[in-house]
């Protein structure tokens, strides 16, 4: 009660249905090629419209290479995915942002940095990273394609209304420790399903202190314990990356806009259905061991005994272990590396290039490691080379592709080899999800960066 | 797709697995399909567990496993978590199965397979041990699903729970309707609303 959450949700309800779900409007819906034909389709279908166009943004970012935009893709079925939205985009007076647009990327990536995302705003897209748009102050989550449609039909969603949770990181972080540690983190403690049924708040020094980059990163995994999304409410940090931006609110606007966002936040008496906090000092560079985002554990620590899991999961545990090639009471670091991936909605953003370049500055990649360095947008990648990481990274023998999803969820040509063990800054671990066979260890740039160097796993804060 | 939902009684394929996650249940480069074409989807359902290499069936996966079969499949709890990714749902639809029982969903799976007809049945971590238990013992052991009661029961024990379904989910489920049908009619109080927060 009173919480933020309760405040934008709320403000949202257009009815509630009688012993039913809530009709809840949505503010921004965002749309992208691989879970929208089919909602396109049933539009047709039922010879309809979209009822609010301009609220709807569509464009590609998963099927897209990562080198050689400029031509056609050269995967037929991908390119029909990538034309199909396209199309749809056209027939339905949709604006595109297509690939080779200079704002084209990851949505997770663009919604903020274009100011289309902004506190407390409802935003919905068909991919469960939405949750990354929290970190504006907005409600943002994941819808399926039906949910899509849904949306296009009547700008609304049929939702029960999630519990509340608030989470707290209190203290200062560690050297070397970064948001997404922060993440790994919590969902090693909350393990994959903690959070399901829930929208959680993020609060405390630790986090408070986090830049916007930071807060996306963290907002970004929440579905990886099973929360709906997640959001931080906001403060002269938030406005401060809004203002200017290309769809934020300007001139007088604007200062109406900031009176309003700055009564966003959980009343001093808010209750929350489950409240969590944890010590900042606790944390440390994180890597995952296993085959889902909540198998994590500190950089230097060993991986659970079985004993130590609840009888009805330790097949799972070890269908996991087996599959990463570990076993119980390993430890990651200095096992070999043979790709590292800098990318995702998750970590393709300027300070993640910046972090990483923090490391490979002065040093080499090592031989042998294949390294991919996605930027998140080409508005990330533009800013990468006006600060001249690109020929930094160039000198230390990495390259700067182009953005997108990339090896991610390898629906691209960018698949990591069946058996290759990587290190990734992506958010999940899954079996086959890097492309089938491949072993993920998720991990911070920084830790990333520190793999790349020398080849095998090894803790950021050496080499710092 | 729009199947009416009544009382079902099925045998059960089990999946005593925890935290299967949509990325399992359909991989990604399955989901370039522009069309929503269910026997494509449930042909792939489980993929790269379901076959081998070389594209032959592994014997030792449930779905290939001539004992089991039905239209009920029994899962570890945490089933469909991760990706958003409603082709899962469509996979397990286009497959033939209508429901599915487990201890705990995750919450956009969830929502999907209802939004597509697939009725997902939470039960009590003793009763879906208990299943399991059954299943193995025979597996002939069949569930019934009764939606109007909003019971399960367990055919071989006798063991029967309720399950929440909201009245409102209910009725488009026994009466073949979804929620754009629904969501159509509201026009009048979208545009109230929209009157209402015109900022």
């Amino acid at each position: 009660m009173n919480t933020l959450f309760d405040k934008i949700w709320d403000a949202h309800v257009v009815q509630i249905v009688p012993d039913g779900p809530t009709q809840l409007y949505i503010d921004r819906l965002y749309c992208h090629e691989v879970t929208t034909p089919q909602a396109f389709d049933g539009m047709r279908a039922r010879g309809i419209k979209p009822l609010r166009p301009q609220q709807i943004v569509c464009m590609p970012y998963h099927n897209t290479p990562t080198h050689d935009q400029d031509k056609p893709i050269e995967d037929p079925v991908s390119k029909k995915q990538v034309d199909t939205l396209a199309a749809n985009a056209a027939e339905f007076g949709l604006t595109h942002y297509g690939m080779m647009d200079s704002r084209n990327g990851i949505i997770h990536v663009v919604g903020p940095e274009r100011g289309l995302s902004l506190p407390g705003m409802t935003i919905v897209c068909g991919d469960s990273h939405t949750s990354t748009h929290g970190a504006m102050g907005a409600v943002a989550f994941g819808i399926g394609t039906s949910e899509v449609e849904m949306v296009m039909a009547s700008q609304c969603i049929l939702q029960q209304k999630p519990k509340s949770m608030r989470i707290s990181v209190e203290g200062s972080l560690g050297r070397g420790v970064t948001a997404k540690d922060v993440a790994l983190y919590i969902m090693s403690k909350m393990t994959t399903s903690g959070a399901t049924g829930y929208f959680v708040e993020y609060a405390g020094s630790a986090v408070r202190n986090l830049t916007m980059e930071g807060r996306l990163t963290l907002c970004n995994l929440s579905i990886e314990m099973g929360a709906r999304g997640g959001f931080i409410a906001p403060d002269e940090t938030t406005f401060e990356y809004i203002k200017g931006r290309e769809h934020a609110p300007k001139g007088e606007a604007w200062d109406r806009a900031v009176a309003y966002w700055k009564t966003l936040k959980s009343g001093p008496d808010a209750i929350f259905d489950r409240e969590i906090v944890f010590k900042a000092e606790d944390i440390t560079p994180m890597v995952t061991y296993g085959t889902n985002p909540g198998m994590g554990m500190g950089i230097e620590d060993t991986i659970p005994a079985l004993e130590s899991v609840q009888q009805s999961g330790r097949a799972s545990f070890m269908r996991s272990l087996n599959y990463m090639g570990f076993e119980p009471g390993d430890k990651l670091s200095g096992k070999k590396v043979d790709y590292v991936f800098l990318g995702s909605c998750t970590n393709g953003r300027i300070e993640d290039f910046r972090a990483f370049a923090s490391i490979a500055a002065g040093r080499k990649k090592a031989p042998g490691v294949v390294c991919w360095l996605v930027p998140g947008s080409w508005m990330v990648k533009r800013q990468i080379e006006d600060e001249g990481l690109d020929k930094l990274l160039e000198a230390a023998g990495f390259e700067i592709r182009q953005p997108g999803c990339s090896a991610c969820l390898a629906m691209n040509d960018d698949k990591i080899p069946a058996g290759k063990l990587t290190v990734s800054t992506s958010n999940r671990n899954f079996e086959g999800r890097q492309g089938p066979g491949a072993r993920t260890v998720l991990a911070s740039p920084l830790t990333a960066a520190a793999a790349a160097v020398t080849g095998v796993i090894t803790d950021p804060r050496t080499l710092m | 797709m729009k199947q009416k939902f009544d009382i079902i009684k099925s045998t059960c394929v089990p999946l005593p697995l925890e935290n299967v996650d949509t990325d399992q249940i359909i991989p990604a480069r399955f989901l370039k399909a522009t069309t929503r074409n269910g026997k494509f989807f449930g042909d792939n359902l489980f993929c790269d567990w379901r076959y081998l290499k070389d594209g032959t069936p592994n014997p030792e996966f449930v779905l290939n496993d001539p004992r089991y079969g039905g239209c009920i499949l029994v899962a570890g709890k945490n089933f469909g978590s991760g990706s958003s990714r409603e082709h899962a749902a469509w996979a397990i639809a286009g497959y033939g199965f209508r429901v599915v029982i487990s201890s705990f969903f995750a919450d956009i799976h969830k929502g999907n397979e209802l939004n597509n007809f697939v009725l997902p049945v939470t039960v009590s971590e003793g009763f879906l041990s208990e299943l399991f238990a059954s299943i193995k013992a025979d597996p002939a052991t069949e569930v019934e699903v009764n939606v109007p009661a909003q019971t399960v029961t367990n055919l071989a024990t006798g063991r029967s729970e309720r399950f929440e379904l909201n009245g409102y989910k209910k009725y488009c489920l026994m009466n073949g309707l979804d929620d754009i049908d629904f969501l159509l009619e509201s026009r009048a109080k979208i545009e109230a609303w929209e009157k209402a927060n015109a900022r």
